[in-house]
Parts: C-alpha cells; structure tokens; sequence
C-alpha cells in the first residue's frame, strides 16, 4: 500500500503542487510560443508528454549504467532518440499539427522540463516511479497549456477549439471544426504581449492555490529538483537555498 | 521664546506642503479640461461620451480590484479618473465603446492594482491600455474626420481622414493654424495642442510638473526632425504638432511614478522618449511612436534612477578609493 502511495504522490505532484510550468517555471518557451490555440496546446502537451514518460523510463533503467561524467550527452541522446519517434509519428499522421507547431517539435529535445526531469528525477530513482513522476508532469505541463490556451483563443482568436479535426481524425471522427465565438478578437492576446500576460496571471493564480494548501510560493524545501545539488555544500540539509544565502550573507 | 515667537521643537520633516495625491490630480485633471472641450468641439458629442464611459469604467475597476485584493479604497486620490481620461484621449472618436472599456480594463487591473497600485505601476497605465488598443483593434487607426460632428452639420461628412503623420507625399496637409487648432484627423485629445500647452502651462504654474521632460522630449524631436528633413522648419512643426507627441510629453511622460526624480535622469528620460519617437517616425513602419517610446523609457526609467542617484554631501568622491581602502 505504501508503494502505491508514493507512486500516486509521485504522480500528483506535478499537477499543480510541483506543476512545471506554473510552479517550477521550466518549459516557458514552447509554452508561450505554442499557447495560442487549444489544438496546438493538445497535440504539444501530448507529444512532450509522450517523450517525458519513454525518455524518463529508459534514463531510470539506464541510470546505474551511464557515467555520471557524461550524464548530460547521454540523456540527450536518449530524449532526440523519442522526439525523432514522436514528430516522425505527428508528420505522418497529424500533418497539420507538425505544420501549426513548427520548430517547437523538434525543440522538445531541449525542453527543460525532460531535460530537468531526467536529471531530477529519473536519473535517481527506480523506473516505477520514474514512468508516473514523467506521467505527471506530462499532464501538468499540457493541463498548464490548456489552461493558458484557452484563455488566449477565446479572447485572442474568438474561437475555441479552432483547427480540433486534425486531432479528431486520427480516432475516425471529422466534421467538428471548433467554434467561433465572436468576430471581434483582442489580437494582442495571441502575440507575446498577450502570452506572458496571461502566463503571469495563471502563475498568480496556480502560487495562489498551492498556498491556500500550505505549500511556500514556488519554492521547494528539498534539493532533488535543483540541477546544483551534486555540487551543493548545503544540499540535503533540509532549508531552502534562499534561506540558506541570507544566512550566508549575514555572517 | 524668541521675538514672541514660540520656537517649535519636532522631528523631521520640517518642510511640510498641502499638496496631496487628491489636489495634484485634481489639478491634472483641470488641466486636461480644455483639451477635453476642444475635442468636443471638434469631434462632436460621440468623444465626451467616449471620455465618461472610460472614466467610469476606470473608477469601477478600480474600485472592485481593490475590494477583491482586500486592500483599502483609493477611488478618493482621482488617479483612476486621470487614468480614464488619458486612455480616451488617446483613442479615435469613432472607436467602439467597449474597446475603450477593455483599454481601461488592462491599465487599471493588470497594470495598475496587480502591481500594487498607485505609485507601484512599472508603466504608465494609461500607454499600456494604449499600446493594448492599438496592437489588438484596427479600429485604433480609422480616424474620424474633424468637424463631422454637430459643429458644421453642412459640410459632407467624411467617413476617415488620414492623421498628418500617415498622409502620403503629396496629399494635402491641414494647414499648420488647424494643426495648432486641432482641426485634424487623431485621437480625440491629441489634436487641439493650444489647449494642451494651456493645460500643461497651468501644471507648471501649479508646480505639479517641471517643464523639463515636455521642453527636452519635444526639443528632441525637433531636432532630429531638423537634421532628418535638411534644415526644412515647416517638416518640424509638422512632426511636433501632429500625432501624439505634445499630449504625450505634457500629461504621459510626466507621469511620478515611471518618470525620474532627479534633473539630470528627467533629461535623460527625456532625450530618450525623443529619440525613440523620431526613430520610430522615420524608419519604422509605424507613423506614430510616441506611445512605444514612453513606455520603453519607463522601463528604463530604474536603470536612469541609479545612474543619476545624487551622492550624499561628504561621501567618498571615487567608489575605487573605498574599495583599496578596505581591502
């Protein structure tokens, strides 16, 4: 029972306590660039998605085999391995999604979001684990998107859903288009402007609610999501490493 | 007791004045009357309501994002209704309603009350309600003819006219009396600059503002203006009298909180709004730049405070020194 448990807390927490756009502020690129529309959020959460859980299992499988030394080429090469998978998948299949999302698709090999999770996470601990802290912050990551989506189609574009076919075709369902709400968008709020406004106020929002469950704002008491950890004097010690420069700052 | 006098004995400050955020901008507020006559006169009944509908917008939002934070009630500091004003100054008369109320909406909530309120925006809220405008509706840069209204009922009216600023090479230009005048296609208050120079004369009477960024900003400008077109003075008047520059310079730059304190930063902030405008005017695709210039600067306007912080009598002239002399 207490393995389920922690599996579960490994899995939960990267919906919004740990959720690693609104909490961690990992992943801010394809996140702003990709926000401007639900189909587009959808098909990225899902493709990054994908290659956070295969990359997560394997580096997790893998991590008692690679050098510590050349940890980082060995993880890159593990994530381009399923990115080429996943965009050579969306290309054949969703071809107006690998159109809508450009160069942000083969950029999910530098996400920092699999990158910091492979380094986090998979790379210490076992492949169960591993395979739901990935499915966690998967849909963290692509729920963010389509929070923030949502809110910058709607106002931005006047539409909701617009372009959903692409998807919907792939499980045999066509005809369904979107909705077009009004004709008079605010166009700011699909260019960047518009991204990091709406980006701000969800992030207000997400800090909000996990303070309300007595969670510290964006900060985390334990050092295993800290890339700096290995040559930290002070990691493991149980603080915070803001609160751990005032102490070293003041004497 | 010296010559009958009672010699008082308090703590600092010893020099106190009666000026409050209330009167400085109820004074600014005064000071945008005329101008907010004239585009009634010039652009008809359609720019006072336009104006009303942007102020009250401005005070409810104001008033609910401060209920909704839980913090005190500002509505009595007139800051919001200086807000709504300026947001409607800076839109074309013939923009729909609720675009001005969106404008508002982004100034006061997110601009405004989500950094802290007055005296914490990081950017003049009435240019970034502007520059929110402008970006997302194309209604932004259809102007209203002057004089369509219910001044001159007889004259044909004219669905849009071109701002001096946007008018090709060749076409005709108002003379530069109606460009003094306002009688000119623009954002409803940007037009008439007489009642502009009025309102911003009585800022400087009044001494809530120095006349030192308005004078450098637009200064600035007409230099460029000068060198840009050979030596042409007609070009410069153009370029100072039209578009946004002289309502921008008198009531937008100013702005306390996103403006610097000290002289020589106000000439600084100044000379930067000018160059952006001018750069903006010449090569950029956009006719106008007042707007992106202001707002860049207030951003800057941080990095100018700490270069032009005013040392403390006495201090160590050269920080160098300071540093060997504790190592």
């Amino acid at each position: 029972m207490a393995e389920k448990a922690k599996l579960g807390k490994e899995f939960s927490k990267g919906l919004i306590k740990e959720n690693p756009v609104l909490r961690l502020v990992l992943g801010t690129c394809p996140t702003l660039a990709v926000s401007v529309s639900v189909t587009n959020a959808i098909g990225m959460g899902i493709a990054a998605t994908l290659v956070l859980i295969c990359s997560n299992v394997v580096i997790s499988a893998l991590r008692k085999i690679i050098p510590s030394k050349i940890r980082i080429p060995a993880y890159i090469v593990v994530i381009a391995s399923f990115v080429t998978i996943v965009q050579m998948l969306v290309k054949a299949f969703v071809p107006a999604l690998n159109d809508a999302l450009g160069v942000y698709l083969p950029l999910i090999v530098v996400n920092c979001i699999i990158l910091g999770r492979a380094e986090a996470f998979a790379g210490k601990n076992p492949v169960a684990a591993s395979f739901f802290d990935g499915l966690g912050m998967g849909i963290g990551f692509t729920f963010a998107l389509i929070v923030m989506a949502t809110i910058r189609e709607i106002i931005g574009s006047g539409t909701f859903l617009d372009g959903i076919d692409s998807l919907t075709a792939l499980f045999g369902v066509t005809g369904f288009t979107g909705f077009t709400l009004f004709s008079n968008p605010v166009g700011v709020m699909v260019m960047a402007p518009g991204g990091f406004l709406v980006f701000g106020l969800v992030m207000a929002l997400a800090n909000k609610i996990a303070e309300g469950r007595g969670k510290p704002k964006a900060e985390l008491k334990d050092c295993s999501a800290c890339p700096m950890a290995d040559a930290c004097s002070m990691a493991g010690k149980g603080e915070s490493c803001e609160e751990k420069a005032k102490e070293e700052s003041a004497s | 007791m010296i010559n009958g006098k009672t010699l008082h004995v308090s703590i600092s400050p010893h020099l106190r004045t009666t000026k409050t955020t209330r009167s400085v901008m109820l004074d600014v507020i005064i000071a945008l009357c005329p101008a907010l006559i004239a585009s009634g006169i010039i652009f008809g009944l359609r720019a006072l309501v336009l104006t009303a509908v942007s102020v009250i917008a401005c005070v409810v939002f104001e008033y609910a994002m401060r209920k909704i934070l839980g913090r005190s009630n500002t509505l009595g500091d007139l800051s919001a209704v200086v807000t709504g004003i300026l947001i409607a100054f800076n839109c074309p008369s013939g923009l729909p309603v609720w675009m001005v109320i969106v404008g508002d909406a982004v100034a006061i909530i997110i601009v405004k009350q989500c950094f802290g309120g007055i005296g914490q925006n990081f950017v003049n809220p009435a240019i970034a309600g502007r520059i929110f405008m402008l970006l997302s509706f194309g209604q932004m840069s259809k102007w209203t003819a002057p004089m369509a209204g219910f001044m001159n009922l007889t004259k044909v009216e004219a669905l849009t006219g071109a701002t001096p600023l946007a008018v090709a090479e060749g076409e005709a230009l108002p003379s530069l009396t109606d460009m003094l005048l306002g009688i000119r296609g623009g954002c409803l208050g940007e037009t008439c600059i007489v009642a502009l120079v009025l309102g911003g004369l009585y800022l400087v009477v009044r001494k809530v503002i120095t006349p030192v960024i308005p004078c450098v900003y637009i200064g600035t400008v007409a230099v460029i203006m000068l060198i840009a077109g050979k030596g042409d003075f007609n070009h410069v008047a153009y370029q100072v009298l039209s578009g946004g520059l002289v309502l921008g310079a008198v009531f937008m730059a100013t702005d306390y909180t996103t403006s610097p304190i000290s002289t020589k930063g106000k000439v600084i902030y100044a000379i930067g709004c000018g160059l952006i405008t001018s750069l903006i005017r010449i090569f950029g695709s956009l006719p106008e730049g007042v707007s992106y210039s202001i707002i860049l600067m207030n951003i800057a306007t941080p990095l100018i405070e700490r270069i032009t912080t005013p040392k403390p009598f006495g201090t160590p002239k050269k920080e160098k020194k300071a540093k060997e002399e504790t190592a």
